[in-house]
């Protein structure tokens, strides 16, 4: 292009690259500031939108946290899954302690716990109170058993090992209750499930509330993008400060939906901890950690570029110098 | 410098603006552009930086046919050329100082550059004084040399200033026109519009006259 190449002759501008690029990262850093500088110095209305935005991130934070610890609690309970593997009559118990031994060594099995059939017997009759129609028995009807401790949880793979475990020959029959942890797997999934919707639909509303605002922002400069374009700045040199103005909201309201979130599980430790004692005498409510705190503070100002950027691009071309 | 080449201009809905203009601006010219309001005077700036395009025509620029100039090269083509409004086109939130250094940091120049730069312009225009006020503390001349010092800070090769005595008086006209007289003196080419006839033959300078968007007369005074 003549005129480039022409202009810039004529203009000589900033000739060294260095002295360009310096100059770049120094409006940079300026317009970063200054975009900070007038949300504080409107801090009223800037406040308003940190609130909506943290509030809106905070909702499906603080479920997903309540999530993740619901999970911990049921993955580590002491009812955990376990299986039963009930011995057939005639099996002896050197049979029974080959096969706790052998089992070991299957993946998927943290420990096997052998009882044999006098020992079921005498916890039998100690726990149920039954001991005196025990004792009309000419023989003890109750199999050895071996309480096998899997090391999976996943509930298919689960299925898969008491299929296997049913063809020893020495196994009667296999029980496992499946059905109470697959509902609680179920009505995991569906509140993983109802906690990512609401997370998307709250993220979009964040995306518009910002553009919203950025837009507003655009309409009030619009003198000053005349101004700009008519002095040659380009479309990025003008886009600069939006796109810094939309960081700043998302950053501000990520920050704020990480001090809320901090503030609801401070709020429902007390509760949950006393619950969750029942099952797990170690259980403390655990918040958001160093990695998930950084991904909000992201995800904020993540969203905060986005909307800004969807503002700019639909709403700075309409502003031309007239 | 300035080339046109049978240029019209119809803007939607409306009448020409201009029609069949035709007319070459050499390099280191000054010349006048007047004519009644609504001649076209403005249409003629706007379609030399390309906030306008002609609707037949064609304008060239140091060469370059605007037609051919894209969009994203319209910001290199603007810097380029330096304009003057009537009504200032200043912002206010900023000092004088950020606003007449506006277009060097549009441009990328280094920090120690720009300061220079922008007193010199200052000093030129004599508001080296003022550079930490504000547009609204100055007085409606002063506000019109920080508009001609941010024309000219960047030293484009080519200078437009429509109306830009339009609100001053005739003191203040003269002043300001020295100036333009001044930049042209360094070899800036210089289009300046303006209905103000009196100041116009006191200068001698070149006249286009635009009469309902036709280029009337093309005379040397
Ligand atoms: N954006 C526009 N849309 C429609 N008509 C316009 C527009 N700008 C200017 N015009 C018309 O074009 C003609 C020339 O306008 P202009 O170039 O501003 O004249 P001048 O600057 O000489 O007063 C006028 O009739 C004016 O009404
Ligand atoms: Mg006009």
């Amino acid at each position: 292009m003549a005129v480039n190449t022409k202009s810039s002759g004529a203009t000589i501008a900033a000739t060294d690259l260095r002295g360009k690029a310096l100059s770049w990262v120094g409006h940079h850093r300026q317009v970063c500031i200054e975009s900070l500088s007038s949300l504080l110095q409107t801090w009223m209305s800037s406040l308003m939108t940190w609130l909506v935005i943290g509030i809106a991130l905070a909702l499906p934070t603080i479920l997903y946290l309540m999530l993740v610890n619901v999970g911990e609690i049921s993955g580590s309970w002491e009812g955990k899954p376990r299986i039963s593997l009930y011995l057939v009559h005639e099996a002896t118990e050197a049979d029974a302690l080959d096969l706790a031994h052998r089992l070991l060594e299957r993946p998927g099995i943290e420990s096997t716990l052998f009882i044999s059939s006098a020992d079921a017997l005498a916890q039998f009759r100690s726990l149920s109170g039954f001991g005196d129609v025990l004792n009309t028995l000419d023989q003890n009807p109750l199999p050895g058993v071996i309480e096998i401790k899997p090391s999976i949880t996943d509930v298919g793979q689960l299925r898969l090992q008491v299929e296997s475990l049913r063809t020893y020959e020495l196994v009667d029959t296999v029980e496992f209750d499946l059905e109470w942890i697959e509902r609680l797997f179920a009505m995991l999934q569906f509140a993983e499930r109802l906690v990512a919707t609401l997370g998307f639909v709250l993220a979009l509303g964040v995306l518009l509330i910002i553009g919203n605002t950025i837009r507003l922002a655009i309409e009030n400069r619009r003198s000053e993008i005349e101004i700009v374009k008519l002095v040659g700045g380009t479309d990025s040199f003008v886009r600069r400060p939006f796109l810094y103005l939309g960081f700043w909201y998302g950053l501000g309201g990520a920050l704020v939906a990480w001090i809320l979130v901090q503030g609801s599980l401070l709020f429902l430790s007390t509760p949950v901890e006393t619950i969750a004692q029942s099952y797990r005498d170690d259980f403390a409510l655990s918040g958001p950690g160093i990695l998930d705190s950084t991904i909000i503070l992201i995800v904020g100002a993540g969203l905060g570029v986005s909307g800004a950027l969807l503002a700019v691009s639909r709403h700075l071309s309409e502003v031309e110098p007239e | 410098m300035i080339r046109f080449d049978e240029v019209s201009k119809r803007y939607p809905g409306g009448k020409d603006a201009l029609s069949r203009v035709s007319f070459e601006l050499g390099t280191g010219e000054m010349a006048f552009l007047t004519g009644h309001s609504g001649a076209g005077k403005s249409t003629m700036m706007k379609l030399i930086i390309l906030m306008e395009r002609p609707s037949q025509g064609q304008v060239f620029l140091e060469g370059t046919n605007l037609n051919r100039v894209s969009s994203r090269q319209v910001p290199g083509v603007r810097r380029s050329v330096g304009v003057v409004f009537q009504n200032h086109q200043l912002l206010f939130d900023r000092t004088v100082f950020d606003n007449v250094a506006l277009p060097l940091i549009i441009a990328g120049f280094s920090h120690r550059e720009l300061g220079r730069r922008v007193r010199a312009a200052l000093s030129k225009v004599g508001l080296s004084d003022k550079e930490k006020q504000y547009p609204v503390t100055l007085s409606g001349g002063e506000q019109q040399r920080v508009g001609i010092a941010r024309a000219v800070v960047n030293k484009p090769p080519v200078l437009l200033a429509d109306e830009p005595t339009g609100n001053l008086d005739p003191e203040l006209s003269k002043e300001i026109m020295n100036l333009f007289h001044q930049f042209n003196q360094v070899g800036v080419t210089i289009m300046i519009a303006t209905h103000d006839l009196e100041l116009v033959s006191r200068m001698k300078r070149r006249e286009l006259i635009l009469d309902h968007g036709r280029l009337e007369d093309n005379a040397w005074q």
